[in-house]
C-alpha cells in the first residue's frame, strides 16, 4: 500500500514538472511572438507619414506611473505565491486581489491612453508606425486581459477549494506567466516609449 | 434598411457568392456530394455512436495519428486534383488558345494547390505520423498533454473546413502560397480569398504550434528510463529538432498572418503601399516562418529514413553520433537563409552573399546523412522491401533537387531563374521527393504496428514506380522551361516560344502519379479485404530494431504493459540477440478519458475563423468566448484520466493471445 503511495505521489510529480517545462516552453513561443512584433516596431517606427511621431504622442510621467502599477502587481503576486507555499489561503486571496486592482489599474490607464490617441485622429490607421504602436503595446494589453480572466478563475478556485495541490500547480504557471507580461513590459516602456520620447 | 439588417447579420454573405462558373460549381459540388455521401454512409451503418465514442473524442495519439492522415490523405487528393488542372491548363493554354480556366480562378488554384499541399497535406502526414510512432518509440504510453493534442488536431481539421469552404462560398486566394502584399492587400484582393486563406492558416497553425510544445516536452520529459538522449532513436531526434523549430518559428507565422488580417480588416498600415507600409517587411517574416518550415516537415521525413535504412539493411545505422550532429546542424542553420527566397529584392551585394553561403553550407550536413545512409546500406544485408523503395528513391530525387538548389543559392544564378519553373521543379524534389516519399515509405512500415496488418508489397512497388518515374517526367521539363524563361503561375504563352512540348510531357508524368495514387487506393483496399492473410501476429514484421516492434501490432490502446527500460541504442534489437524475453508483469495503467471538449473548441475555431472572413462581426467574439469558457470548464475537471487495472489489462492480454492463436490457425 505504502509503496503504491509513493509511486502515485511521484507520478504527480512528473506531471506538474511537465506542465512547468511545457509553460515554460509556451511562454519562450511566446517571446518569439513579442520579438517578431518588437521588430515589426522597429522597421516602422520612422514610418509616421507625415503624422505624429512617439515624440509628439508620449507622456512619460504617465506611462512611468502605468510601469509602477505593473510592477507592484508582479510583486504583489510574488507575495500571493508565498502565500500559496505556506497554504495560506485567506492571504493568497488577498494578494490575489491587489495584483487583479493593480492590474486592472495597468490595463485602465493604457486603454485611456489609446483612447485619448484614437479620439485625436491618431489611430493605428494614421501611419505605419502608429499601427505597429498599437498592435504591439495591444498585444501585451490582450495579454494582461486574459491574465486577469485567468487570475479571476484561479481567485475563484482558491475561494471554494483552499490551497490544493493541482491549484498551486495553477498558480505556479499563473504567476510564470505574470513575471513574463512584466519583462516583456519593461522592453515596451525602454523601447517604445523612452527611445520614442527623445526621437531615436 | 434590409441591406443594412443583412450586412449587420451576415456580414458580406450573400447568394452572389456562390461559384461563378460550372469549373468553379463542379468543385463546389464535389465538396457537397463528398460531405452528403460520408454522412448517409455513417447514418446507414449506424456507426454515429461509434465514431464520436472511439474516434473524435479519443485522446489516445495513435487514433488521433490515424484522423490526422486520414485527413491528409483526403487533401491530398484535393491538392491533386488542382495539379491537374494546372497541368492541363498549362498543356493547352498556348497562342489562341485560352484553355480551360480564366486567369483569377487560375491562380486560386495555384494558391490552394500550395496552402493544401504545405499545410494539410504535408503537415497533415507529419503530426499524423508523429502521433502514431513517437511514444511508442520512446515507451511512452502517451504524449504530455492529451487533450491538447487533441485539440490540435481539431484546429487542425477546423482550418481544413475553412479551406474546403471556400469551394463552395466566395473565393480563394489568388495571390499565391503565400500572399505576398500589396497585391494580399485589400486594395488589390477585395473578395475573401485571402481572408480564407490568412484564417485557414491561422487556425490550423495555431494548432501546429501547440502541437510542437506538446511533442516537445514529450520528449523532453517522457522518455523510457534509460534512454538518455544519444539513446533515442532518429526519427525521435528528427522530431525534437523539428519541433524545436515549430515552437521557435511558427510564432512569426501568427504574427505575420495577425498583421496582415488587421490591414485588411481595421486598416492598419504594416505591408499597404502607402501610408507608411512596408511590404518587403512581409516578405522577409513570412520567409522567417517559411524556410524553417521546410525543415520542420523533412527532418522528421530524415528520421524516417534513418529507421527505414537500417531496419532493412539489417545493420544499425552508420554513424549514428553524426546523423544526430546533422540533425541539429540543420536545425540551427534553417534559420539563417530565409533571405535566399529573394535575392532579386535587392538587399545588396553583401547581405546576398551571407545569406548564398549560408544556404550553400547547409548542404554539409544533408550531405553527411545522405552518405551516413548509404554507408548503413554497404555490406547490408538489404530487404528490398517497399519502403526501401521510397527510400531509394528518395536519395536519387532529393540529390537532384539538392544540387539545384546548392545552384540557386549563388544570387548571380539565382538572379537568372528567380520565380522561374527551375526553382518550382527544386522545390517540388524537395518536398516531394525529399518528404512525401519518406512519410509514404514511413506509412507502410508502421502500418502493421497500427493496424495489426500489412500492406500489399507488389501493389505498394508498382506504386512507388508510377510515383517515381511519373515525378521525374513531371519535373525535370520544368527546369528545362525554367531555364528558357518560364516562369511559375503562368496562366497563358505565347506559341511561338515553344514551351508547349515540355508541358505535355509534364502532363503526362502528372497523369503516371495520378495511375501511382490509383495503386496505391488499390493498395489499401486489396490489402483490407485480404486483412486475415496478412496480420502481423509477431508484433515484430520486419525484423525492427527499436521500441515500438516489442509491442503487439496492432498496438494496444495502452502501449506498454510495463514501461521499458532502456540501456542499449536499438533496445528491441539488443533484447533479440540476448533472447531476453520480459517476464509477464501488470500493473494499473492511468490513461486520459475521452472529452468532447476538442471537438467543440474546433468547431468554435472553424465557426470564428468563418465568421471573420466574412465579417460577421457579432459572431467572432462570440465564438472567442465560447472558447475561453470551454477552456475554463475543462480546466474544472479534476479527473481527466481513468485508471485501467492490472487485472483488467491481463484479461485483454489474454483475451488478445486467444485472438493470435484462432489467427494462427487460419493462417496454417
Amino acid at each position: 500500500m505504502n509503496e503504491e503511495l509513493v509511486l502515485e505521489q511521484r507520478r504527480e510529480h512528473e506531471a506538474t514538472q511537465k506542465t512547468i517545462v511545457g509553460f515554460w516552453v509556451y511562454l519562450m513561443t511566446d517571446c518569439v511572438l513579442f520579438a517578431s512584433l518588437f521588430a515589426v516596431y522597429a522597421v516602422l517606427h520612422g514610418n509616421t507619414f507625415g503624422g505624429p511621431s512617439g515624440h509628439d504622442l508620449f507622456h512619460l510621467p504617465y506611462v512611468l506611473v502605468e510601469t509602477f502599477a505593473l510592477l507592484m502587481s508582479s510583486f504583489t503576486c510574488g507575495l500571493a505565491m508565498l502565500a500559496t507555499q505556506r497554504r495560506a489561503r485567506n492571504e493568497v486571496l488577498f494578494w490575489l486581489f491587489v495584483t487583479f486592482c493593480l492590474g486592472a489599474l495597468f490595463l485602465g490607464l493604457e486603454l485611456h491612453e489609446f483612447a485619448n490617441m484614437v479620439h485625436d485622429g491618431n489611430s493605428w490607421r494614421r501611419s505605419g508606425f502608429l499601427s505597429s504602436y498599437f498592435v504591439l503595446v495591444g498585444t501585451h494589453g490582450t495579454h494582461i486581459t486574459f491574465g486577469l480572466l485567468w487570475m479571476a478563475v484561479l481567485g475563484g478556485y482558491v475561494w471554494k477549494r483552499g490551497i490544493t495541490d493541482s491549484i498551486r500547480k495553477r498558480l505556479t504557471l499563473f504567476s510564470l506567466f505574470w513575471h513574463f507580461l512584466d519583462v516583456i513590459w519593461i522592453f515596451i516602456f525602454t523601447i517604445v516609449y523612452l527611445y520614442g520620447s527623445i526621437g531615436v | 434598411m434590409l441591406t443594412q439588417v443583412a450586412f449587420a447579420l451576415l456580414g458580406k454573405l450573400a447568394w452572389n457568392q456562390l461559384p461563378p462558373n460550372p469549373i468553379a460549381w463542379g468543385g463546389a459540388l464535389m465538396v457537397i456530394v463528398g460531405l452528403i455521401a460520408i454522412v448517409a454512409l455513417i447514418t446507414y451503418l449506424h456507426r454515429w455512436k461509434w465514431l464520436w465514442k472511439n474516434w473524435l473524442t479519443t485522446q489516445d495519439p495513435k487514433r488521433i495519428g490515424v484522423m490526422y492522415v486520414v485527413v491528409a490523405l483526403i487533401m491530398l487528393l484535393r491538392g491533386g486534383a488542382d495539379a491537374l488542372i494546372m497541368r492541363a491548363q498549362q498543356a493547352t493554354s498556348v497562342g489562341n488558345s485560352q484553355g480551360l480556366l480564366d486567369p483569377s480562378h487560375f491562380q486560386q488554384i495555384v494558391s490552394a494547390h500550395g496552402t493544401i499541399m504545405i499545410f494539410f497535406v504535408a503537415m497533415g502526414l507529419m503530426f499524423g505520423i508523429i502521433n502514431l510512432v513517437l511514444p511508442l518509440q520512446l515507451g511512452a504510453r502517451d504524449v504530455a498533454f492529451p487533450f491538447l493534442n487533441a485539440t490540435s488536431f481539431w484546429l487542425f481539421f477546423a482550418g481544413m473546413a475553412l479551406v474546403m469552404g471556400s469551394l463552395v462560398v466566395g473565393d480563394f486566394s489568388a495571390a499565391g502560397w503565400l500572399s505576398y502584399p500589396p497585391l494580399s492587400e485589400l486594395k488589390y484582393s477585395p473578395t475573401v480569398g485571402v481572408d480564407y486563406w490568412i484564417w485557414a492558416l491561422q487556425i490550423a497553425g495555431v494548432g501546429s504550434l501547440l502541437s510542437g510544445v506538446n511533442f516537445l516536452v514529450t520528449i523532453i520529459k517522457m522518455r523510457a528510463p534509460g534512454m538518455t538522449l544519444m539513446k533515442m532513436p532518429l526519427f525521435a531526434w528528427g522530431v525534437l529538432t523539428s519541433m524545436s523549430l515549430v515552437a521557435f518559428a511558427f510564432p512569426i507565422l501568427t504574427v505575420t498572418l495577425t498583421l496582415l488580417a488587421l490591414d485588411r480588416t481595421i486598416g492598419t498600415h504594416f505591408f499597404t503601399a502607402g501610408g507608411g507600409g512596408n511590404a518587403m517587411m512581409y516578405v522577409n517574416l513570412i520567409w522567417a516562418w517559411g524556410h524553417p518550415e521546410v525543415y520542420i516537415l523533412v527532418l522528421p521525413a530524415f528520421g524516417i529514413y534513418s529507421e527505414i535504412v537500417s531496419t532493412f539493411s539489417r545493420k544499425k545505422l552508420f554513424g549514428y553520433t553524426s546523423m544526430v550532429w546533422a540533425l541539429a546542424a540543420i536545425m540551427l542553420l534553417s534559420y539563417s537563409v530565409w533571405l535566399h527566397h529573394f535575392f532579386t529584392m535587392g538587399a545588396g551585394a553583401n547581405v546576398n552573399a551571407f545569406f548564398g553561403i549560408t544556404t550553400a553550407v547547409i548542404a554539409v550536413p544533408t550531405g553527411v546523412k545522405i552518405f551516413n545512409w548509404l554507408f548503413t546500406m554497404y555490406r547490408g544485408r538489404i530487404k528490398f522491401a517497399s519502403p526501401m523503395f521510397w527510400f531509394m528513391g528518395f536519395v536519387v530525387i532529393f540529390t537532384i533537387g539538392g544540387v539545384a538548389g546548392v545552384m540557386m543559392s549563388i544570387p548571380a544564378i539565382d538572379y537568372q531563374v528567380h520565380n522561374s519553373l527551375f526553382l518550382v521543379a527544386h522545390f517540388h524534389m524537395m518536398i516531394v521527393g525529399g518528404v512525401v516519399f519518406g512519410f509514404f515509405g514511413g506509412l507502410t512500415y508502421w502500418f502493421p504496428k497500427i493496424f495489426g496488418f500489412r500492406l500489399h508489397e507488389g501493389l505498394g512497388k508498382i506504386a512507388f514506380w508510377f510515383w517515381g518515374v511519373g515525378f521525374l517526367t513531371a519535373f525535370v521539363p520544368l527546369y528545362i522551361l525554367g531555364l528558357m524563361g518560364a516562369t511559375r503561375r503562368l496562366d497563358h504563352y505565347n506559341a511561338s516560344l515553344g514551351w508547349q512540348p515540355l508541358f505535355i510531357v509534364a502532363g503526362i508524368g502528372v497523369g503516371l502519379i495520378v495511375i501511382g495514387v490509383a495503386a496505391q487506393v488499390l493498395q489499401l483496399v486489396v490489402s483490407i479485404v485480404q486483412r486475415d492473410q496478412r496480420r502481423d501476429l509477431t508484433g515484430d514484421p520486419w525484423n525492427g530494431r527499436t521500441l515500438e516492434w516489442s509491442v503487439p501490432s496492432p498496438a494496444p490502446f495502452y502501449s506498454f504493459i510495463k514501461q521499458p527500460v532502456v540501456t542499449e541504442r536499438d533496445q528491441f534489437w539488443a533484447d533479440k540477440q540476448a533472447k531476453a524475453h520480459a517476464k509477464k508483469e501488470y500493473e494499473d495503467i492511468v490513461l486520459p478519458k475521452n472529452s468532447s471538449l476538442s471537438v467543440v473548441i474546433g468547431a468554435l475555431a472553424f465557426v470564428f475563423g468563418g465568421s471573420v472572413v466574412w465579417h460577421i462581426f457579432w459572431l467572432a467574439p462570440l465564438a472567442l468566448i465560447g472558447i475561453v469558457v470551454t477552456i475554463i470548464v475543462r480546466s474544472m475537471n479534476d479527473e481527466p484520466e481513468y485508471r485501467l487495472t492490472a487485472r483488467e489489462v491481463e484479461r485483454l492480454e489474454h483475451e488478445r493471445l486467444r485472438k493470435v492463436k484462432a489467427y494462427e490457425a487460419l493462417q496454417a
